[in-house]
């Protein structure tokens, strides 16, 4: 299926594809810096303020350039003009469902991580940062298994 | 899913790895260039790893894994300019890659000496390492060649 899908998109709908690919590509970057930064950072506060840094600066730039590059590609290859009956494949409903949820989650994880630095000063913040780093990985491995489904297209 | 598309499947997480390490040494450059002491440099080293580690998955699995599709996906063969493109262009990135990574190398070196000679205080040589214009020259060299790469893999011209 996938084979057949590559061979027959057309070069216009590539810039899209492009943009979707490469935020996904930046998102992912941003995640895995930003949680071996929080992982790795045994209290020391600069690689705390870094892995939190790389997560708002990076994986959050990201989320919305894979996001728009999706919506983008969805309405050139025509899938939002689909009839009502006809259901949309597994792998497009698995990509939507990881990126939204996703971006939820990684905006839940930024208020955590954002309020642990500030606490950082005052000697706090721990608990918080702890909570970002597990988030970070979830969504790393969410984003894994969305990957997964857009280059295997599972029926 | 075929055996084809698990392979494809594992291609493209691969370049993920590749390309998301690529990510996480540029967040490392630019906070390394206000680092002048070896207990900083040093603590930035274990995401370093991480970063070499990712990178070195990813690579590996690129060129394995894309290398078995051209041979066994319909329609593409290994002599096809796009794939052989390709080649030349992730050999290109790999190359800069290690060069880019011996440049930072020298910077972890030199802390670690000061660290064991008792020497904690701000050095303005290990700033220079940290801050060294020809790893951070090869980094976007490599970026590039990267990102090239995945424009050829999307148009695949000449397919």
């Amino acid at each position: 299926m996938s084979e057949i899908l590559a061979s027959i998109r057309p070069d216009e709908q590539n810039p899209a594809l492009l943009l979707h690919v490469l935020g996904a590509m930046i998102l992912v970057g941003g995640l895995l810096t930003g949680a071996s930064a929080l992982a790795l950072a045994r209290g020391n506060a600069g690689n705390l303020r870094l892995g939190y840094w790389s997560l708002l600066a990076l994986a959050l730039p990201g989320w919305i350039l894979m996001r728009v590059g999706a919506q983008w590609i969805y309405s050139e290859q025509g899938w939002d003009a689909l009839p009502d009956d006809v259901d949309e494949p597994a792998w497009l409903a698995i990509g939507y469902i990881v990126a939204d949820a996703g971006g939820l989650v990684l905006l839940i994880s930024l208020i955590t991580g954002g309020i642990g630095v500030r606490r950082l000063k005052a000697g706090g913040g721990s608990g918080l940062l702890k909570a970002t780093v597990i988030l970070a990985l979830v969504l790393l491995a969410a984003y894994v298994v969305a990957a997964w489904a857009m280059a295997g297209k599972p029926d | 899913m075929s055996l084809d598309d698990w392979i494809l499947a594992l291609h493209v997480l691969s370049a993920f790895a590749f390309v998301g390490g690529i990510v996480l040494f540029w967040v490392l450059i630019v906070a390394s260039r206000s680092i002048d002491t070896p207990a900083d440099t040093i603590r930035i080293q274990p995401i370093a790893t991480v970063g070499g580690r990712v990178v070195m998955i990813g690579a590996t699995g690129t060129i394995v894994f894309g290398i078995w599709l051209a041979f066994s996906y319909g329609g593409y063969d290994p002599w096809d300019g796009w794939i052989l493109a390709a080649v030349v262009l992730w050999f290109a990135a790999s190359g800069v890659g290690a060069r880019t990574g011996a440049e930072y190398t020298k910077a972890f070196d030199r802390a670690r000496e000061l660290e064991s000679a008792g020497r904690l205080e701000p050095d303005a040589e290990l700033l220079a390492l940290n801050r060294t214009s020809r790893g951070a020259a090869l980094h976007l060299a490599g970026s590039l060649l990267l990102l090239l790469l995945l424009v050829d893999m999307i148009w695949k011209p000449g397919a």
